[in-house]
């Protein structure tokens, strides 16, 4: 299944050769459309050509069309291709700012470098003038850094921003998309020269029917839908199901330790056990998701949009249910996924607990999936199992056995005391890129 | 000379054919088209040459260009230099490719020519501020429904419109 962008490994021939070709199709494109004519462009803002919108709207809405409907037929994943991160307030600014740029100086980025190419001076001096306007902005965005990381949504699209189907949001795109093309040809027809005698009623069948196309593969996709994380696991399983089989995603307690004290990487262990479990213990840190909700998309995004860095830890009582949220969240695009092997039951087998907070000893007969460890009250994280990688005494706990002027027992708070076996595991985790290829402005 | 020039193509026809490839980047690498990514790893590699030390020095910079990093050995260049290879040979093709420059009658070459370096200035400033351009963002960000990437687009147009009539005479 689509992107393919695993073959493409930076510096080979082959990433060189489609990066080229993409581009030479990109440039000749805005070429023969005009936009190497600053004058063309301009007259986007005088309503005289409305070349600029038309080609740019044409190209979303046909691009739009063809990557949800090739996601609804199970060719493309769309959790697989960069979704430009939503920095609202930067992008508005930017955006008004580049509007400025875009009337003074007649082109934007793309398109002076094709005017340049074919030896428009005017915008060969616009791309030298953008040369410096890069190297200004590298220079002083340490000064607004602030402002330049604000507003940040993650992965946020239009449709779980609305909070409807991604078929009806291009359903709307596209209809939007033919109002205003039928709004420009009148605008050009009065505002032109020569002046135009104007046509209210569109009597194109070609345009027509091109139009009629696109909405009719808008219905297409709104019938078809967009695949659920089951489906997408359905297709995907026998990419993964190996790595479940073999076990490679179940990772020791101890290595996840480790992980946390690597300042390069950044652990998160999500909780999938209920509540009450939680309440009674979890290990530091632990964010508790609703196994049922942990595959909405509101989740997936945050969780999709960490950091590059971002090691996800998914920890149940036993394995059944993380391992049941390690599939969803996997065919979701989620990279770096891992379960901690046999759960929170070995958790606490590897990192015991105080035994003061016990009320009886393990019970280690009760079944798989279950909580064995019968802590006499909630105890949260405030434990020393919670965080064994903790080299302070954790004064809060009140253990009538335990007193910590006794100096011989509070050497058993300290981890330098080995108060767990060194656990000896096997290293499983390795760090999967993100996409590598990000818009071409990533 | 501009006999010679064939017409441009229909719009709609180019925005098909632009849609067609922006879909064929996405289903082959996951990424979409731009152009202002490159121009920025371009400026770096320059003052990589003349000052390394201070890219080094300068975050934003060093994040392409620091120490050892080639600022070059990146798709987007790759990408940026096949724009100009395909541009150039559509306008050969096409009758186009001559040395000129484009202006409205009323203003003379110079004029034409400083608002020009002016209007990259702040087009490419406000490009890396947005993080894209009208290509990384509006378009390829607007084909996968991504939030910010249409407030952009409504921001470049809006900008644009509300100064066109200060610069009428510019154009017109």
């Amino acid at each position: 299944m689509a992107p393919f962008d695993n073959l493409l490994h930076p510096g080979s021939l082959v990433y060189f050769l489609v990066f080229l070709l993409i581009g030479m199709g990109f440039g000749a494109i805005l070429e023969m459309s005009g936009f190497g004519d600053s004058r063309k462009l301009a007259a986007q803002f005088y309503f005289k050509d409305m070349t600029v919108l038309k080609v740019m709207f044409t190209g979303i809405v046909v691009a739009s069309v063809l990557i949800f409907l090739s996601s609804s037929l199970g060719l493309l994943n769309y959790d697989r291709i960069w979704v430009n991160p939503t920095y609202l307030w930067p992008e508005i600014v930017g955006g008004l700012i580049m509007g400025v740029g875009f009337i003074v100086g007649g082109f934007c980025p793309g398109t002076s470098v094709v005017a340049a190419a074919t030896l428009k001076l005017d915008g060969i001096i616009f791309v030298l003038g953008g040369l410096f306007g890069v190297w200004a902005f590298g220079e002083s965005v340490g000064s607004f850094e602030g402002f330049f990381y604000s507003s940040s949504y993650g992965r946020l699209t239009l449709f779980d921003w609305l909070g409807i189907s991604p078929g009806v949001v291009i359903l709307l795109v596209t209809l939007m998309a033919l109002a205003m093309f039928y709004l420009a040809e009148i605008a050009e027809a009065y505002f032109g020269e020569p002046k135009q005698a104007i046509s209210w009623r569109p009597r194109n069948t070609l345009k027509m029917s091109a139009a009629a196309l696109l909405v009719t593969a808008c219905g297409l996709m709104l019938v078809l839908g967009q695949p659920s994380p089951e489906d997408k696991w359905a297709r995907l399983q026998s990419n993964w199901s190996k790595n479940l089989t073999d076990r490679e995603v179940y990772v020791h307690p101890g290595e996840v330790l480790e992980l946390k004290k690597n300042a390069s990487i950044a652990v998160r262990i999500l909780d999938v056990r209920s509540e009450a479990d939680y309440n009674l213990f979890h290990i530091a840190g632990a964010q508790r998701f609703d196994p049922a909700e942990i595959v909405n998309s509101a989740t997936v995004n945050r969780l999709v949009s960490a950091p590059g860095n971002t090691v996800f830890f998914l920890i149940s009582n036993g394995e059944e249910a993380s391992t049941l949220a390690w599939k969803g969240l996997k065919a979701s695009g989620v990279l770096n996924l891992y379960i901690i092997g046999g759960g929170i039951n070995k958790w606490l087998e590897v990192f015991p607990p105080e035994p003061c907070l016990l009320a009886k000893a393990e019970d280690k007969s009760s079944g798989h999936g279950q909580f064995p460890y019968d802590f006499r009250y909630a105890v949260g994280d405030q434990s020393r199992a919670a965080h064994p990688d903790s080299i302070r005494p954790q004064p809060w706990l009140k253990c009538p056995e335990i007193t910590q002027t006794d100096p011989a027992t509070a050497a058993t708070w300290l981890p330098t005391s080995r108060w767990f076996a060194p656990p000896m595991y096997e290293k499983k985790v390795k760090l999967q890129r993100k996409v590598a290829v990000k818009g071409g402005c990533g | 000379m501009n006999g010679n020039a064939r017409p441009y193509l229909n719009p709609y026809v180019g925005g098909a054919l632009l849609g067609v490839l922006l879909f064929l980047t996405f289903f082959i690498t996951g990424g979409g088209l731009g152009a202002s990514a490159g121009l920025n790893r371009v400026q770096v590699a320059v003052l990589d040459f003349l000052a390394p030390a201070h890219v080094d020095r300068v975050g934003y910079m060093a994040e392409m260009g620091g120490g050892s990093r080639n600022p070059l050995n990146n798709s987007t260049v790759f990408m940026l230099l096949g724009t100009v290879l395909g541009g150039a040979l559509s306008g050969w093709s096409n009758g186009r490719l001559k040395l000129e420059i484009r202006k409205g009658p009323h203003i003379g070459n110079g004029t034409r020519l400083i608002l020009a370096f002016i209007g990259g200035f702040i087009m490419v400033y406000g490009a890396r501020l947005a993080r894209g351009c009208t290509s990384g963002q509006a378009l390829t960000g607007g084909a996968v429904l991504s939030a910010g990437s249409w407030a952009f687009m409504f921001a470049v147009f809006g900008g644009a419109y509300g100064l066109a009539w200060f610069l009428r005479r510019v154009w017109n």
